[in-house]
């Protein structure tokens, strides 16, 4: 008996849940952890649907270009992480949706609270800077970058800038006293092309 | 010198280094999951070619995609064939972009500003 109420009771989650993503207008949602994989994966998916969709062709680049660079900070930097949430590590939250006058990529990830001051300074500088200070700025990192890796912090960033011409909105809710949920969302605009 | 031929795929590009058919190209896309270790082959052939080089070098980059951290591993690329050009061989890079890709062009245009190399831009349609 219990059990079958909470059957009903998550089934009617779930239509909740899919009203709340039509309401919204997500046509991918993701949770789990993000390696190269899933990366192909959907950037695949979300280019079929787009060209199903006889979506234009700069609009095609300009999504599948924000959509590697988000997916990639995430799997990236799953390494990095060294406190106690480790299951955190790699994982996150991952949404594309779409209206009609733009695209909204959105990833959420769990962050250690000492990188927050650190990823703010970046987005707010890469926020305020103009277009030619961005192509300064990723030319700077591309030179100083190219012996490391993980070089050329921001890199990712700067690019979703240059790309969509739009402010990267972000925001941090506490997890625990040592790690926070970092969102990430950038848009990219179907109409100004 | 030994040929490189690599078969692209939909996160790698196809590459040529063809010495002897005087045919270097990388073309498509390029994300792969480990930029380094991917590229390496390729900055390692140019070391060895640089040691005897054709009498003229064009290295064509005819990509479609590539994302910020393959960027970083084109302009080493790029610095092999600038490395050879100021030694006083005669080279010419070639950048082709789709004719309705300005973000491409653009690239092209950032990587001529960096690299001290004749660059040529090409616009292809299709």
């Amino acid at each position: 008996m219990d059990n079958k109420r909470d059957v009903k009771g998550f089934l009617e989650f779930v239509y909740e849940f899919y009203k709340s993503m039509k309401a919204h207008e997500i046509t991918l949602v993701y949770e789990g952890e993000i390696t190269h994989q899933i990366t192909k994966a959907f950037t695949s998916l979300t280019e079929s649907n787009m060209e199903k969709d006889d979506e234009a062709g700069t609009v095609q680049r300009k999504v599948f270009h924000v959509m590697v660079e988000c997916l990639q900070n995430i799997s990236k930097h799953a390494d990095d992480f060294t406190s106690n949430d480790y299951l955190f590590s790699g994982r996150g939250i991952f949404l594309v949706s779409k209206n009609e006058d733009e695209y909204s990529v959105t990833t959420g990830n769990a962050v250690e609270n000492d990188r927050i001051e650190e990823l703010t300074d970046m987005l707010e500088s890469i926020n305020r800077m103009d277009k030619e200070e961005l192509k300064q700025l990723y030319k700077r990192q591309m030179k100083e970058g190219r012996l490391s890796d993980k070089g050329g912090a921001g890199l990712g960033f700067i690019d979703i800038k240059r790309k969509t011409g739009k402010e990267l909105e972000y925001h941090f809710l506490p997890i625990s006293d040592d790690t926070s949920f970092f969102l990430l969302t950038s848009t990219i605009s179907r109409t100004e092309i | 010198m030994e040929t490189i031929k690599i078969q692209g795929t939909e996160d790698t590009p196809r590459i040529i280094l063809d010495a002897e058919k005087d045919l270097l190209e990388i073309s498509g896309r390029s994300l792969p999951e480990d930029v380094s270790a991917f590229y390496e082959p390729v900055l390692n052939w140019l070391n060895e070619y640089a040691e005897n080089p054709n009498d003229k070098t064009v290295f064509n980059f005819k990509l479609t995609y590539f994302n910020t951290a393959s960027s970083k591993l084109l302009l080493d690329i790029l610095m092999k064939l600038e490395e050879l050009h100021e030694k006083g061989h005669d080279v010419l890079i070639r950048w082709h972009y789709p004719e309705d890709d300005e973000d491409m062009e653009e690239a092209g245009e950032e990587y001529a500003d960096i690299v001290d190399v004749p660059f040529e831009q090409v616009a292809y349609s299709g």
